[in-house]
């Protein structure tokens, strides 16, 4: 059985110490918090770069954070670092030299973008070079360790790796839309099996970019509702027609739970468990009896050795595709049974839109915000129930709740499905 | 640093590239009778040598050719080693076993569609509105799958859709450090008993001109003729890559004795660290490495030294006196310079040099030398230490070792 600082398997119980966001609603938890409560939405139409011709023209972007010069890894760099900042002032560890463990980080892909396709390019403007031979003679003649350091994919974690002086080789880690709960998963993982003391685990995505804009929506994935913007993601809905794509970061500081308290630090809550479980069936549906994403969902609660009855809310994955919705009410169903309908479920991705590669960490952050404050976040534009999906989903307005044990849903292409279980100290 | 609760076995390896399909092939190419020959492509990718993959029949792995066209070219040859690695520790086919495999992925990003980039690059600078028209040509052009082929975690749900191994799924991202970090993952999850059975593995496709233009922006490239790791430094340094599919399952002792399953070696330790590269800090960081391991290190028999170097420079003259340093620790080691012969594998490569590592380890044997400047070996090596210098960063070591007859 479990002890003060060991959990029911024996293992070190991970305490949450500090954490972070930033989304399209603003920087830091108080805004964000404010603006989701409210059932504020943060999509918006894309002024980054022109959508003539897109059948989606909206995304829930970060704007305001005046990256110069503007590149995707710039801005990952700096929504992480700033939800990072948060956390570790939050945490009390803000003025420490450096950071007592490893950093785990959820990234999104990190690939040359048109704007330095079209640069290389035009630095060959005499050459009679074709195709790639000519951007690889640009590469060649001319010094670019600028435009390489960007795109190499460790090299946001090494940027931030740099600035809050982990310990160690810092870990860049993808499973796609599950990738920020991911990140927390190792950052438990380690503390648990006695390689650190401490975790920085953090999610950030910067995906609005033109090409990965069109690729989703080749994929048929995303909502085209443009107008008005803020009602486009609409979680569980019936007439639910997609997800926003959108940008942000989630930062969690984890800790040993007696070392935390060794050093007086203030315990916002525990990650009590993780559970996952990779599907085979398609690679980007899941398959119809839902079994990988039961199946994480009910390795999360194992885990936790939490049973489904304590289960106060749950953070949905909540896309607003058709697919996700139903596949997830019908997965929850099957592992929470008859306590479902006394479960509350919300998507913030309602009013965030999907941020990708962050949503885990963000969400976890979200969740942890429902326990200490004890409100939960609503679902928003939710008029047209789901027959299909009878859920409470916390329907349009912000309710209150005591709320001691969360889980919170992460799923993601190629078939990775992450769950994990919060709960308050 | 805790104890580890058990070992991490390796129970089967997957290995393919430009010199052959599967151990056997390797080894006979490589091992001690051998006089290493290397397969290299001078003229396709010029002035950028690199090492091709030998001709695979991918339907072997990949029956569905719906699953084939579903995926990029690094993928089939992922999916390709990862079936050679699960058939070789006796669990492809097996959904017993299957279910229950924890996947480690170390991967860059996919291919891109070459002729689209080029075609919207020409037309560029002859448009009015170019921010609608590159809106136009993309919508047109790109293809849906295209865009899974380049996720980085697609060659794992590649994997699990494919061979429908389906515990968990992990896929590590940062070139040469990716491969650490999945392997290590990979062992401490086996060691700590947080997972029975791992697949472990990365895959690379050398023979593609934009991988060539990530890695020729930071300066990383060989120029033209091939020559040997060693040899690289006096024209300025550079990696030949080479392209690889490797994968290795992983495995506690109790789970492989239960099936009845024979290790090839241990992984005993995965250490990794960031220096940030000031002239000596790559080959002091490695050294605090190995003051770690060396207490474990047999002073009877001479250590196996794979080492991964890349030959880019500054890094590739750090490992140097890495190795050198070796001698004051009073051991005798032979090192090879395996990218000499297999090529850069970048994400795959670490997990190369563990693979043959245990390949050595297993024939009771060492490589012949992969260049004339690299000494013959002596006796018989009971541990291979490997290295990694991340060609811009990560330092890493890796000591695998042989299991002794009759263990536990």
């Amino acid at each position: 059985m479990g002890t003060d600082i060991r959990d029911a398997k024996g293992r070190p119980r991970v305490a949450i110490t500090g954490c972070g966001v930033v989304t399209s609603l603003g920087r830091g938890k108080a805004d964000n918090w404010a603006a989701i409560t409210a059932g504020r939405s943060g999509i918006r139409h894309i002024s980054r770069f022109p959508t003539d011709g897109l059948r989606t023209t909206i995304a829930g972007t970060v704007d305001f954070l005046n990256v110069n010069p503007y590149s995707a890894p710039a801005l990952t760099i700096a929504m992480a670092t700033a939800a990072a900042e948060e956390a570790l002032a939050e945490a009390g560890l803000a003025r420490a030299q450096t950071f007592p463990g490893p950093l785990y980080l959820a990234t999104p892909p990190a690939e040359l973008e048109w704007p330095q396709r079209k640069q290389l390019w035009d630095e060959m403007s005499a050459s009679d070079l074709q195709g790639y031979r000519r951007l690889l003679a640009a590469a060649r003649e001319h010094a670019h360790a600028d435009m390489a350091s960007l795109f190499q994919f460790g090299s946001v974690a090494d940027h931030l790796a740099d600035k809050f002086a982990t310990r160690g080789l810092p870990v860049s880690v993808s499973t796609a839309c599950a990738s920020g709960a991911t990140a927390i998963q190792l950052g438990v993982e380690a503390i648990r099996r006695g390689q650190t003391q401490a975790a920085l685990c953090i999610g950030a995505d910067s995906s609005v970019q033109i090409e990965a804009l069109i690729r989703f929506i080749l994929l048929s994935a995303l909502s085209t509702r443009n107008e008005p913007p803020e009602k486009a993601s609409r979680p569980f809905s019936k007439d639910r027609d997609g997800f926003v794509m959108a940008e942000g970061a989630g930062a969690l500081v984890l800790e040993e739970y007696a070392s935390a308290k060794a050093r007086g630090a203030e315990i916002l809550g525990f990650v009590r468990g993780c559970g996952e479980k990779a599907d085979d069936y398609h690679r980007t549906r899941s398959k119809p009896d839902g079994t990988a994403i039961i199946g994480a969902i009910r390795n999360a609660l194992a885990d936790a050795v939490i049973e489904p009855g304590e289960i106060d809310y749950v953070n949905a994955h909540g896309t607003s595709t058709p697919e996700n919705d139903k596949m997830e009410y019908q997965s929850l169903r099957a592992v929470l049974g008859v306590h479902l309908s006394d479960t509350p479920v919300s998507s913030n991705k309602s009013m965030i839109g999907h941020t990708l590669s962050a949503a885990g960490a963000i969400e976890a952050v979200f969740s942890l915000l429902a326990i200490r404050t004890g409100t939960l976040p609503p679902t928003i534009n939710f008029d047209v129930p789901d027959p299909e999906i009878p859920l409470d989903v916390v329907p349009n307005k912000a309710r209150q709740a005591a709320v001691a044990t969360v889980l919170s849903n992460s799923f993601g292409f190629g078939g990775q499905n992450v769950t994990l279980a919060l709960g308050a100290p | 640093m805790p104890q580890p609760r058990t070992e991490a076995w390796i129970t089967g390896i997957g290995l393919v590239s430009s010199l052959g399909e599967g151990l056997e092939q390797h080894w006979q190419r490589l091992g001690s009778h051998a006089s290493p020959s290397v397969a290299v492509e001078e003229v396709r990718y010029a002035p950028y040598p690199v090492h091709p993959l030998v001709p695979l029949d991918f339907s072997k792995q990949i029956p569905k050719t719906s699953d084939q066209r579903q995926m990029e070219r690094w993928q089939r040859i992922g999916v390709y080693a990862a079936g050679l690695a699960l058939a070789d520790a006796g669990i492809l086919g097996k959904p017993e076993f299957l279910d229950n495999v924890d996947l480690a992925i170390a991967a860059g990003n996919g291919e891109r569609d070459l002729a689209l980039d080029t075609s919207i690059l020409e037309s560029a600078g002859r448009s009015g509105a170019p921010g609608a028209d590159l809106n136009r040509q993309l919508m047109a052009g790109l293809r849906p799958t295209l865009y899974l082929g380049q996720l980085s975690n697609l060659l794992a749900g590649n994997i699990s859709i494919v061979h429908k191994a389906t515990g968990s799924s992990r896929t590590f991202k940062g070139e040469e450090m990716a491969g650490v970090a999945a392997l290590e993952d990979a062992v401490k999850r086996i060691t700590s008993d947080q997972s029975d059975l791992m697949l472990a593995g990365a895959a690379l496709n050398a023979e593609r001109q934009d991988l060539l233009l990530n890695l020729e922006l930071g300066g990383a490239l060989l120029q033209g003729c091939y020559r040997p790791v060693w040899a690289r430094g006096k024209v300025g340094g550079g990696m030949v890559p080479g392209s690889i599919g490797v994968f290795l399952v992983l495995e506690s002792p109790r789970h492989a004795i239960a099936r009845g399953a024979r290790p090839y070696a241990r992984v005993s330790t995965i250490s990794a660290t960031r220096s940030h590269r000031a002239p000596g800090q790559a080959a002091s960081a490695a050294q605090e490495l190995f003051e770690a391991i060396a207490p474990s290190i047999d002073s009877v028999h001479p250590l196996g030294v794979l080492s991964g170097v890349s030959g880019v420079e500054p890094v590739t003259h750090e490992e140097a006196t890495f190795l050198d340093g070796l001698a004051r620790f009073d051991l005798h080691s032979v090192v090879r310079a395996y990218g000499s012969v297999l090529g850069h594998g970048v994400e795959a490569h670490f997990i190369s040099g563990i693979a043959l590592a245990a390949l050595a380890l297993s024939k009771g044997s060492f490589f012949a030398p992969f260049q004339g400047t690299e000494s013959e070996a002596i006796g018989e090596q009971r541990q291979v230490l490997v290295t990694a210098f991340g060609h811009w960063r990560g330092e890493a070591l890796g000591l695998v070792e042989a299991v002794a007859a009759g263990t536990p």
